[in-house]
């Protein structure tokens, strides 16, 4: 008795899903709750909480916006307003001009070209705080085996104080993203080098262009899409970074190393002030909004196209 | 001319590739020598004179040995492990099936979600920590393996669902309108003919998903406050610091410990891995 009932139930569901519209909500509900209840709702609530004075345990009260007021004239928050745009300048600038000279090294044909190429990825595979670990290691100021070379080698006489000034400890931090984030930059721009048909090198070369010619006038044009896109990407993750700073210096010496994201945390999470900290993490849409909207107007252009 | 090209090959080529590959190599190096060095060799400063400073005549195990014995390690990286499967295996489930529909499906609003999606894939962690500590709480998820597996889909699933999307739409129509003729139904036809066509693309989706769970910090370091409930990157950085003491044979140990796991899925899948990095900005 059961089993027609069954196959009616089973029947009418598998006709409801040949509609696309319904089979498309159904498959898309799983992610889209994930995503609104996990991104779109804490956004919503993070302009909120910047409005208030709530903190760990007490609600708070409407402040309008005092908080952001409170941050622009903050010494600290100004510094780390500074570094994060300083460190997102320069990391980028070295991991697009170094990703692209290991990526052009990387297209020649050598030998053991697979194993090399694989293990020039692990810096970014590797866990970040581990091997910001490492790094803070290297820069000890007391065991720090760079202070070694350098010593022995007779470049220096005394210590470089790698992390314990603040501006050297800036381009420490620029230097480790750049190590991490190379190779990012190296394999993306490879796949996109090996697109490029070596016909039109050959016929440049015909043609009497030397070897930067042929990268400046031939393969950089080509590259242009892919570099836009990797660059946006490696602008958001580096603007918003926060690890590294976090296990490499922690913010100091002196608060003169916080990000926007280091400082937020500081204030949100160590301190208990979320509304303070939420408005100091929302600092940050502004810019990454402005990268996002370039990115969709490029996208939508490339389609055009 | 021959002299010459090989003069050059060597300026060119060679020494730029040999200076890239120590670089980026000297890190993990130095890890493994800093975890294998007994202490009285460790704590030696910059000026003294040394006679083995890049290797170490006692290799001792004894970090490895303290690091699995004395902390909550071993604890820490069984939870990494499930947490990053977990959350791989949410995200892959619904990219695939979001892809799906995205990819093929012709309903109203569809370009308006691809594009939502697309947008929800650059919010960075940082952005939300503050209120999401918040929401995590008041579910009660708090210091559960679950804040961590239904939050870091946040990030996986835009990812999967645009790799994803992508290599559904390389795969030609008249494969499912032959499954439908022959009266297959559309969720039918996906499940038995898209799907395991599209395996590449979704093993490469799977591997960089579980990559990046591996590696996720704030939220992990945010959401479990319990010792024995840490992952990895936060168990290291929270719980083998003493006060102000860096133990640094222990430290490099578990960095190394910690990281080989991940390294060993990359190692098997590396070109599955390289097809999600690069798809992953494609777009």
């Amino acid at each position: 008795m059961a089993a027609p009932a069954e196959r009616g139930r089973v029947s009418r569901l598998t006709r409801l899903l040949e509609s696309e519209n319904l089979l498309a909500a159904t498959l898309l509900t799983p992610g889209v709750v994930i995503l609104v209840l996990f991104i779109a709702y804490p956004f919503v609530m993070a302009l909120w909480f910047s409005l208030t004075s709530i903190r760990v345990g007490d609600p708070g009260e409407f402040v309008g916006l005092a908080n952001f007021t409170k941050a622009w004239n903050d010494t600290i928050f100004q510094t780390a307003f500074k570094n994060t745009v300083f460190y997102t300048f320069w990391a980028t600038i070295f991991k697009l001009a170094l990703g692209m000279w290991l990526a052009l090294l990387l297209n020649r044909s050598f030998r053991f070209k697979r194993i090399i190429r694989a293990s020039m990825l692990l810096p970014f595979i590797i866990p970040t705080v581990l091997s910001a670990f490492a790094w803070r290691w290297m820069f000890d100021p007391t065991f720090s085996v760079m202070n070694w070379v350098l010593f022995h080698s007779g470049l220096i006489t005394d210590r470089l104080p790698f992390l314990s000034d603040g501006d050297w400890a800036m381009w420490c931090a620029v230097l480790v993203n750049t190590w991490r984030g190379m190779p990012f930059f190296a394999i993306t721009l490879l796949a996109g080098l090996q697109t490029i048909s070596p016909d039109l090198h050959e016929a440049a070369a015909l043609d009497g262009a030397n070897a930067w010619h042929r990268f400046w006038h031939v393969t950089w044009p080509l590259l242009i899409p892919v570099t836009l896109v990797v660059v946006v990407f490696s602008v958001i993750q580096t603007f918003s970074d926060f690890q590294l700073i976090y296990v490499l210096t922690g913010g100091g010496p002196a608060n003169s190393t916080h990000l926007i994201a280091t400082y937020a945390y500081q204030i949100g999470v160590a301190s208990g002030l979320l509304g303070e900290g939420a408005a100091l993490s929302l600092f940050m849409f502004p810019v990454l909004f402005a990268v996002v909207w370039v990115q969709l107007r490029f996208m939508k252009r490339m389609e055009g196209a | 001319m021959l002299i010459e090209r090989k003069w050059k090959k060597w300026i060119f080529f060679y020494l730029p590739m040999a200076a890239f590959i120590v670089f980026t190599l000297f890190p993990f190096y130095w890890m493994a020598v800093t975890a294998m060095r007994p202490d009285e060799e460790l704590y030696r400063t910059w000026r003294q004179a040394s006679a083995t400073p890049f290797w170490t005549l006692a290799p001792t195990l004894e970090h490895f040995r303290n690091l699995l014995q004395t902390t909550a390690f071993p604890h820490w990286l069984w939870n990494t492990m499930l947490i990053a499967l977990v959350s791989t295996a949410i995200s892959l489930v619904c990219g695939m099936f979001a892809g799906y529909a995205l990819a093929r499906l012709k309903f109203r609003g569809s370009e308006f979600l691809g594009t939502a999606i697309f947008v929800t894939y650059l919010v960075p962690q940082t952005l939300l920590f503050i209120p999401l500590a918040d929401i995590i709480r008041d579910m009660h998820l708090g210091n559960t393996p679950w804040a961590l597996m239904l939050t870091y889909p946040t990030f996986l699933i835009p990812f999967c669902t645009w790799l994803l999307m992508g290599y559904f739409k390389t795969i030609p129509k008249e494969l499912e309108e032959c499954a439908r003729i022959d009266g297959a139904t559309r969720f039918g036809a996906m499940i038995r003919i898209i799907f395991p066509v599209a395996i590449p693309g979704i093993l490469s989706a799977g591997i960089f998903a579980f990559t990046l769970s591996w590696n996720e910090f704030i939220y992990a370091l945010i959401f479990m406050s319990s010792a024995e409930l840490k992952t990895v990157p936060v168990g290291v950085v929270s719980e083998l610091i003493r006060g102000d003491i860096f133990f640094w044979g222990q430290l490099m140990a578990g960095a190394l410990l910690g990281s080989i796991p991940v390294a060993i899925v990359y190692s098997f899948f590396v070109e599955y891995y390289v097809t999600g990095l690069t798809g992953s900005v494609k777009g």
